[in-house]
């Protein structure tokens, strides 16, 4: 059978979740292969989890230059990778960091590429949800090894072990092409879900006011275990950091429960929200658009409902 | 130093978006107008050249009525317009977009080339660091500040979670987010003066592409469908007891 090679993402040597849904979707075209990129004794550290989550073959594409560059070592890698195993596909994770390795490594292996999978079949057919979930494409390369984009949260893992055999791969990083990363500014994820893979989310718009005021959305985030968004209105006014802007410019968030509160629902926002199972609403403007795709609106206050809602369900869960 | 914006012309995200049977945008639907972002992308080519000097070039693959988008950008002080355009090209992908870009950029002399971080309507994304894979230069993605020091280009480049410091040595291709900055409006002057500054067209046959076209293309669409609009659900007006009831609504839906 035929390896599927899976990009690890990782972090602070643990295994990120996407990484076991791309190894699930992995498995229904061939034999999964993670490749870990990442500097000496990654791999160490990864591989009991890896193997758990379905690895047949981890590659371990270890240097000190990781880190140190830019995107450019783990297209090095996975092209050194591709070039031996004449892979059946090549999946990613279709964040910031995941196109750019992926659009280099479509030009240096010739490989046709599909960016925003929300799910893929054993023939390699890949499915899109675009323009903001109205519309459903199914998309298939023709070139040998397609690279695939898939969306975090979009298929779930199956975790399957596999043999999890570990072999080590050369490959090198061409300076003429690399960008030197001289400083990483992130702030602690905290105790809050990831806002792509959040199964409840609570955004707040340009009604929340102010900055203080977003205390309110964070409130009745914690209280549901939910990850916090913002509308572009908000992140604008300086309410809350650009990272958790949710939108057609944002971030595409498609959980089982999305709360909008201030929000107006201009299309650019919904573009970003609307497959969510269900949404919920809280606005002061009866005719807010909101509404028009909110299973359950409430025409009021934030600042009223929001905090009795907290109250109701911290009361629920107790 | 000399820079290079690609532009696209897409269709308004204010207006409904649709595709034609076989997958492919449709064009007509909708008011088409220069991406947001790239409006971004020329503004911060502006800022950069009004500090180091240079000229700014806007390059866009597309249809013939996208003149207009490169227009607009001349208007908001570009010098010169590059249009890549053929009916050959039609429903090209990400692949086959940035080899003709490509060719396109190596006829020019650039010392930077600026793109949007992802346009409104393919939304991939792929196409910068495909550009800089095939001009062999280092690349930045996602920038929401950038400078430059000589031959060193500085950017603030937003990763997962926040965002980090880098480096790069020019000539170099940036992608930027929608942090960048606020693009400038075209004054009445601005928009006399874009009638007169140069605009060159390029076909398949000037830039020696080939395999292009929707029918060559790496990515195949194999079906398309619109999905059925959401319904609108209950709506109550908060009389003291709004949240008591959406907290039971979302009780009887079990998600509390
Ligand atoms: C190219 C492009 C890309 C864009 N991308 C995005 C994107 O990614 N994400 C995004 O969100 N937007 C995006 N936008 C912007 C979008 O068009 C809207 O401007 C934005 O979503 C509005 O945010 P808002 O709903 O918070 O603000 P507003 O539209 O100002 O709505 C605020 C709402 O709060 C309500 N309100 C006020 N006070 C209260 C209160 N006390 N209690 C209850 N309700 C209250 C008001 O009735 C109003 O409906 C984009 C626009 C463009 C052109």
């Amino acid at each position: 059978m035929s390896e599927v090679l899976v990009l690890v993402e990782h972090a602070e040597g643990a295994v990120r979740t996407i990484t076991g849904e791309l190894l699930t979707a992995a498995r229904r075209l061939g034999s999964p292969a993670a490749v870990v990129v990442g500097v000496p004794g990654t791999t160490d550290s990864l591989r009991a989890d890896l193997t758990a989550l379905g690895a047949e073959k981890i590659y371990a594409a270890e240097s000190d230059d990781v880190g140190k560059y830019l995107v450019t070592p783990q297209v090095a890698a996975l092209a050194a990778a591709a070039q031996g195993a004449s892979p059946a596909a090549i999946l990613l994770p279709n964040t910031v960091d995941g196109k750019d390795i992926g659009g280099r490594l479509a030009v240096r292996l010739g490989s046709g590429l599909i960016a925003d999978a929300v799910d893929l079949d054993a023939e390699g057919v890949a499915t899109q949800s675009i323009f903001g979930g109205s519309y459903t494409v199914q998309t298939k390369v023709t070139t040998p090894a397609p690279i695939v984009l898939l969306r975090q949260n979009a298929i779930s893992a199956e975790p399957q072990a596999g043999a999890g055999e570990v072999t080590a791969l050369e490959f090198s990083v061409d300076p003429a092409t690399a960008t030197t990363v001289t400083a990483v500014h992130v702030e602690p994820a905290g105790d809050r879900p990831e806002l792509a893979g959040a199964q409840t989310v609570v955004s707040g718009g340009r009604g929340v006011g102010s900055a203080e005021q977003f205390a309110v959305v964070e409130d009745l985030a914690d209280a549901l275990g939910a990850a916090v968004g913002a509308s572009r209105a908000a992140v604008d006014s300086g309410y809350y950091p650009q990272q958790f802007q949710v939108g057609q410019t944002g971030t595409t968030v498609s959980p089982q429960l999305y709360v909008a509160l201030g929000i107006s629902g201009a299309i650019q926002h919904r573009a970003g929200m609307q497959t969510s199972k269900t949404i919920v609403a809280v606005n002061k403007d009866p005719d807010a658009p909101i509404f028009e795709i909110a299973d359950f609106g409430v025409v009021g206050d934030l600042f009223d409902v929001a905090p009795k809602l907290s109250e109701e369900v911290k009361a629920r869960k107790a | 130093m000399d820079i290079a914006v690609l532009v696209k012309q897409v269709p308004d995200t204010y207006s409904e978006r649709k595709l034609r049977d076989d997958g492919t945008l449709d064009r007509a639907a909708a008011d088409a107008v220069i991406d947001e972002i790239d409006s971004r992308g020329v503004e911060i080519a502006l800022q950069l050249t009004e500090q180091h000097g240079g000229e700014v070039t806007v390059v866009t693959m597309g249809p013939d009525r996208a003149t207009e988008t490169l227009r607009k950008a001349l208007a908001m002080g570009a010098h010169q317009a590059v249009h890549v355009v053929d009916d050959g090209l039609a429903g090209s992908d990400a692949l086959q977009t940035s080899a003709a870009l490509a060719a396109a950029l190596k006829t020019l002399t650039f010392d930077l080339v600026i793109t949007g971080n992802e346009a409104s309507d393919g939304k991939s994304g792929t196409v910068p660091a495909m550009l800089a894979e095939r001009l062999g230069l280092p690349s930045v993605s996602s920038a929401r500040a950038v400078s430059v020091d000589g031959s060193t280009l500085s950017a603030e480049k937003i990763v997962d979670g926040g965002y980090a410091e880098v480096t790069a040595s020019l000539p170099a291709v940036l992608s930027v987010s929608e942090k960048i900055a606020e693009p400038r409006y075209p004054n009445f002057k601005g928009i006399m003066a874009a009638k007169k500054k140069p605009l060159t067209t390029l076909g398949i046959a000037e830039l020696g592409l080939e395999n292009t076209g929707g029918a060559a293309a790496p990515c195949q669409v194999v079906s398309s469908s619109p999905k059925p609009p959401r319904e609108a659900g209950q709506k109550v007006t908060d009389d003291g007891t709004g949240g008591s009831q959406l907290a039971a609504f979302l009780a009887a839906e079990r998600l509390i």
